[in-house]
């Protein structure tokens, strides 16, 4: 009797290698190691095998009972394997078909490059502070120390209202003024972000609005070497590791001394190109120590303050960082150039 | 400014590259935009040594047959001379002569070399050997446009030895003769001193410590004495300080001698003849700025006046109504506050900015009367804008020329006129000078320069580097001070802050370290309303709409479009001086630049989603200024999801009231504010909508309403441009961004995570159509509370089950209790009271 066991065994498995589907695995299942199969059926009959004989015959049975058991989950798992690897052609997909993607908005490539600009200062404890755009012919240039018949009046071209003592202003240093009679007496770090108007022909390199950053610092111990170290952190964290930075003497009426920071040509790295105009240094923004004149106008005593103030345009940076050749495209609200700034980085 | 080397040289050693020099004087204030390379290596078109060579010019002899040809004997420098065809119409004159003594010289181009040809658009053209007339042509004498030097192609280069040109010998490199190198700096306000070559050679040897080797302007006045024949005065010596005047008679007008004439040309300047020519020179060469008068008619008109006597110069602003033809032909009404030189039979000349006709030098002008004056920046900067006129004179006076200058420069003009007019000058300068310049002494603090620039330099190291500039400058005894004297060329030194930036520009301003901010952080404060305004943008672009950003300059036209009907236009922010027509008043409306910037994409896009926020600048009637609010805008039209290969157009699913709708509520939602809308009075701002598909936003407690949203009526749409595809809406909401901020509360509360189970019950009410939406909820929510805590709409129904004139509104109702699991019959019997409730307050009944 012992001995059939083997048969059985040997014919069972046969059986399972022959399912080829969940249906047939489960019929071989049925007839054989289900409650009422074939080898379930096997302990019946132990009546009929000696009782010396019975211990090994029962462990026998188990022993089948068991590998049978584990080759019918492996058959199994076998089966579900390949109806997902050979079954599926009608259920194939083409994985190249373009995805459904949601529509996205962005902001825009000023308000991206402005908030970019303001983080940096930020994190050196430079605030935002907000200023009109329309503002008196005095705070834009009077109180900058820049008196009617200005030489410098000439470097703007102003756009003025019909009333002759209100200007749209032509740059956002006239901020530097509201923001030290606010804060007085405090010490002063700002940021002074706005629009500022001139009064240009429009091309693709001068537009007759545009954004504006200035900064401000007063404080009892500010120094022109604080001034380079803030800008040159400024640039190194707006411009990457290692992008060379310089400072060359300039003029401003509000600022002495007044220096213009550069930075190492984005394009050509310094080789000189058609970027830079072969100098290989791009112009970045325009800075320096306050002029006493206008500590004295914003309140704060020029023998006891210092302090520094720069200016800068996001628009020229965000050409400059992105390659953008035209001005007017800012304002031009088109979606085709407006939607690329959805990969701002 | 345009600034050669080789002129440069004559007042200051230059040692190192052109590169070097520039970037010298960039980093010193003295930006350099461009370096023109004249002949030199480097320059477009370069000219070899071997084969662009000085020539002697030894004779001209006729060519057989052809009249307009002659042939030029040279000697280059070769064992043997050579001869060129040259078509030259400026050697004709010396056609058969030996020019053995002339000492004439030409600038001789070889076979092999290229030169720019003016015949095929200055394209630059190889020389190649040809036969003209039966003679070879190897080589040509060439004129200036064909070197690259300048427009002149009416004859060929013809040069003498000069002072101011290197040795000549035949043969020798033409780049080592007139080759050179031109910066073109730019002169801002502050560095005035430096719109001339002596101006930027100080600035040189400041900088490289070079010597500066400062003109001799010797003088010979050997003619008969200007006096008694010439007077000077002034009424307003405020305004004209000084008038320095030299008599120089018997002058031949001709052209300048060729140096000057080169000279001239790389600056920029184009020759004329040597009168006007060494005017310019002397204006560039050092900075003042000098006129010349012809002497016999101002002799004429004194005739006239004077019977004899003096020519009688007056300088004076000018009377009512007085008028001055210009010498750009143009008539000029005078002001009263325009300074003129004029004598007593009335104007000359408009003072330091443009001279009149009728004194003007002609070609029969043989005596000069030379003017070279000072005069106040300020008043030139005026009579300039007022005459509409800019002339290179008018830019140095306007910034600032020193009256010391006027003499030097009087003294320049008057030899050079000498020497290459034929003049004699006579005897004695008439030097008017009623308000000599005062010496300016600055007390130099030295901690102060600590303080500021961040360096620590010694009182003799600061007194050296302010020496280089030509300042006197000397240690106080027992002081951390320096008395600093301003060198007499500088108007731009006022006080110790303005010798802090001559020091670190001098010191280098790369040399100053750079340090960290180490002064008192101040109080940080943050800007509440930009981080809103921040989260308002966030917001819009995540519910994928697309900042725009307008002009904030527009037309009272653009904005009346937002009008249905013609009305009377609102005031205006207006501009003076408006550059174009299109942008002439600061906008009002935030929502016009919205839609006019649908209007331009929807030419070529189906799907629009925009915003914007930004300022809007109402009149505020007690103010020049206006106030400036802070608004937000939307726009939406078109197909409401983005293109996909599996989803089928539908002409249906595109955006309508709900999304404007659902965008604002979404952004006020997430800005904490509860939010209602009403419906408009009629005939208020928002018209721009259509009647009946319009809604204003208000928030809690203020029945003023912060906002308006809906459908844009058609024509509306039309009058912006805004051709959307039939049947498509155009949605958008105009918000009051700066009162919604106001309203925002500080800080979120969060509410328990419920612990027991909320019970769902689907409720559906028949009203009366007219019945808004929101009044059902209301009244559903007051008739379940506490327990009822959330009614949400799921589902609008009309049709022939619950009759004309009315709806079905179906509702998910929520309960749920605080402190226990409500039972069946809790909830029954809530329904029961909403239903009864709901059927007293909205006459609603159940849907069965």
């Amino acid at each position: 009797m012992i001995d059939q066991l083997d048969d059985i065994e040997a014919r069972v498995s046969a059986a399972l290698a022959q399912a080829a589907d969940p249906e047939q695995l489960e019929e071989w299942r049925r007839a054989t190691i289900g409650r009422k199969g074939e080898v379930q059926l096997l302990t019946r009959r132990m009546g009929e095998i000696e009782p010396a004989d019975r211990p090994a015959f029962g462990k026998r049975i188990n022993e089948i009972k068991t590998s049978l058991q584990a080759a019918f989950e492996a058959r199994q798992e076998a089966l579900k394997r390949s109806v997902h690897e050979t079954d599926g052609d009608t259920d194939r997909i083409d994985v190249t078909l373009p995805g459904r993607r949601p529509v996205l908005g962005s902001l825009h490539p000023s308000t991206l490059v402005m908030r970019r600009i303001e983080r940096i200062f930020g994190d050196m404890g430079f605030q935002t502070y907000r200023s009109p755009d329309v503002v008196t012919d005095q705070l834009n240039f009077g109180d900058l120390n820049m008196p009617p018949d200005h030489p410098a009046r000439d470097m703007q071209d102003t756009f003025y209202t019909t009333d002759p003592s209100a200007v749209l202003r032509t740059h956002t240093s006239g901020g530097q003024i509201l923001a030290m009679r606010e804060r007085h007496p405090e010490p002063i770090r700002v940021i002074l972000p706005g629009m500022c108007y001139r009064n240009e022909q429009i091309t693709a390199r001068s537009e007759i609005q545009f954004h504006q950053i200035e900064g401000l610092a007063v404080g009892p111990a500010i120094t022109f070497a604080d001034l380079k170290g803030t800008l040159t952190e400024f640039a190194r964290r707006l411009f990457g590791e290692g992008r060379g930075a310089r400072f060359r003497a300039s003029y401003f009426p509000f600022t002495e001394p007044s220096a213009e920071m550069d930075i190492a040509c984005l394009l050509c790295d310094g080789q000189g190109c058609q970027l830079c105009k072969e100098t290989g240094w791009l112009e970045i923004l325009g800075c320096g120590m306050v002029h006493p004149t206008v500590l004295q106008n914003g309140g704060y005593d020029p023998d006891e303050w210092s302090g520094f103030a720069f200016g800068m345009g996001p628009e020229r940076i965000a050409m400059l960082r992105h390659g953008i050749r035209d001005i007017r495209y800012f304002w031009s609200n088109d979606l085709r150039f407006l939607r690329q700034f959805q990969r701002f980085v | 400014m345009r600034v050669p080397l080789n002129w440069l040289g004559d007042f200051v050693e230059l040692d190192g590259s052109p590169d070097e020099l520039a970037e010298l004087l960039t980093n010193a204030g003295l930006e350099v935009k461009a370096i023109d390379r004249l002949g030199v290596a480097g320059a477009e078109l370069p000219w070899p040594a071997d084969l662009v060579i000085a020539a002697k010019i030894l004779r001209v002899d006729p060519v057989p047959d052809a009249d307009r040809l002659v042939l030029a004997t040279v000697d280059y420098g070769a064992d043997s001379t050579r001869q060129v065809v040259t078509g030259a119409p400026n050697l004709f004159p010396h056609l058969g002569k030996d020019l053995g003594d002339a000492d004439l010289w030409g600038a001789l181009l070889l076979a092999g070399a290229s030169y720019r040809n003016p015949y095929r658009d200055l394209k630059i053209t190889r020389l190649k050997p040809k036969k003209l007339r039966g003679i070879t042509s190897d080589a040509m004498l060439c004129s200036a446009v064909e070197l690259g030097l300048g427009e002149d192609h009416e004859g060929i280069i013809l040069f003498e030895p000069a002072a101011e040109l290197p040795e000549l010998r035949p043969g020798r490199p033409l780049t080592e003769v007139l080759g050179d190198v031109v910066l073109d700096i730019d002169v801002i306000p502050n560095i005035a001193r430096c719109a001339s070559i002596l101006g930027v050679a100080r600035e040189v040897a400041a900088l490289t410590e070079a010597a500066f080797r400062p003109p001799a302007v010797p003088l010979t006045m050997d003619g008969p004495p200007v006096a008694g024949r010439v007077e000077i005065a002034t009424e307003n010596p405020e305004l004209n300080p000084r008038f320095v005047g030299l008599l120089i008679e018997g002058i031949e007008q001709r052209p300048s001698p060729y140096w000057m004439q080169h000279r001239l040309q790389l600056a920029g300047q184009r020759p004329i003849g040597n009168v006007v020519d060494i005017s310019n020179y002397v204006m560039l060469e050092v900075g003042q700025p000098n006129h010349t008068f012809d002497y016999d008619l101002l002799r004429q008109r004194a005739d006239g006046y004077a019977d004899g006597g003096p020519v009688q110069i007056v300088t004076r602003l000018a009377r009512d109504g007085e008028r001055l033809t210009t010498l750009d032909g143009a008539e000029r009404k005078l002001r009263p506050n325009q300074m003129l030189v004029t004598d007593p039979a009335g104007a000359l000349s408009v003072g330091g900015v443009m001279g009149g006709r009728n004194s003007e030098i002609g070609e029969e002008t043989r005596n000069v009367l030379l003017e070279a004056a000072a005069w106040a920046p300020g008043s030139i900067r005026r009579a300039q804008r007022q005459l509409g006129v800019h002339t290179e004179a008018g830019f140095r006076f306007s910034r600032g020329v020193h009256p010391s200058q006027a003499l030097l420069g009087a003294r320049r003009a008057a030899e050079l006129l000498r020497l290459h007019a034929g003049g004699t000058i006579a005897e004695g300068i008439v030097d008017h000078y009623p308000q000599p310049a005062p010496d300016v002494t600055v007390d130099f603090d030295l901690g102060y320069l600590r303080r500021l620039s961040g360096l620590d330099l010694g009182a003799e190291e600061t007194a050296a580097l302010l020496r280089r500039l030509d300042f006197e400058a000397e240690p106080a005894d027992g002081t951390d001070k320096l008395s600093v004297t301003v060198p007499d060329h500088r108007l731009d030194i006022e006080g110790p802050h303005d010798l802090i930036e001559e020091v670190c520009r001098i010191y280098g301003y790369d040399r100053i370290p750079s340090t960290v901010l180490s002064d008192v952080l101040p109080p940080q404060r943050g800007n509440r309303e930009q981080s809103f305004e921040n989260r308002v943008k966030d917001t819009f672009a995540d519910l994928g709409l697309q900042e725009i950003v307008s002009y904030r300059l527009t037309t009272p036209e653009a904005e009346a479009k937002l009008q249905l009907e013609e009305a009377e236009p609102p005031s205006y922010i207006r501009l003076a001086n408006p550059s174009t027509l299109d942008r002439v008043v600061m906008r009002r409306s935030l929502l016009a630049s919205v839609l006019e910037a649908a209007a331009s994409n929807s030419r070529f896009e189906d799907r629009l989603a925009l915003f914007e926020v930004g300022r809007v600048f109402p009149v505020n009637e007690r103010d020049s200024l206006p106030e400036e609010r802070q608004r937000a805008a939307l726009a939406l039209t078109g197909p409401r999801r983005g293109d996909h290969w599996q989803a089928h157009a539908d002409p249906n699913d595109c955006f309508d009231f709900f999304d404007v709708k659902g965008v604002v509520e979404t952004l006020l939602d997430r800005l904490g504010l509860t939010v209602e809308f009403g419906e408009p009075e009629a005939h208020s701002a928002a018209t721009v909508f259509c009647p009946g598909r319009t809604a204003t936003v208000l928030l809690a407690g203020d029945p003023e309403p912060v906002g308006a949203l809906g459908e844009v009526h058609p024509t509306v749409a039309a009058s912006f441009d805004i051709e959307p595809a039939a049947g498509q809406p155009v949605l958008a909401a105009e918000l009051e961004l700066d009162r919604i901020l106001e309203r925002i509360p500080d800080s979120l509360q969060v509410e328990p995570v419920p612990v027991y189970p909320e019970v769902r019950e689907d409720l559906a009410l028949i009203v009366g159509e007219a019945t808004p939406a929101a009044t059902v909820e209301a009244a559903l929510l007051a008739a379940g509370k506490p327990l009822l805590c959330a009614v949400e709409l799921f589902d609008v129904f009309r049709g022939e089950t619950i009759g004309d004139g009315s709806k079905s509104l179906a509702y998910h109702l929520t309960f749920r209790a605080p402190n226990r699991t409500l039972r069946d019959r809790d909830v029954k019997k809530l329904r029961r009271r909403i239903l009864g409730q709901a059927e007293q307050a909205v006459g609603a009944r159940l849907r069965e």
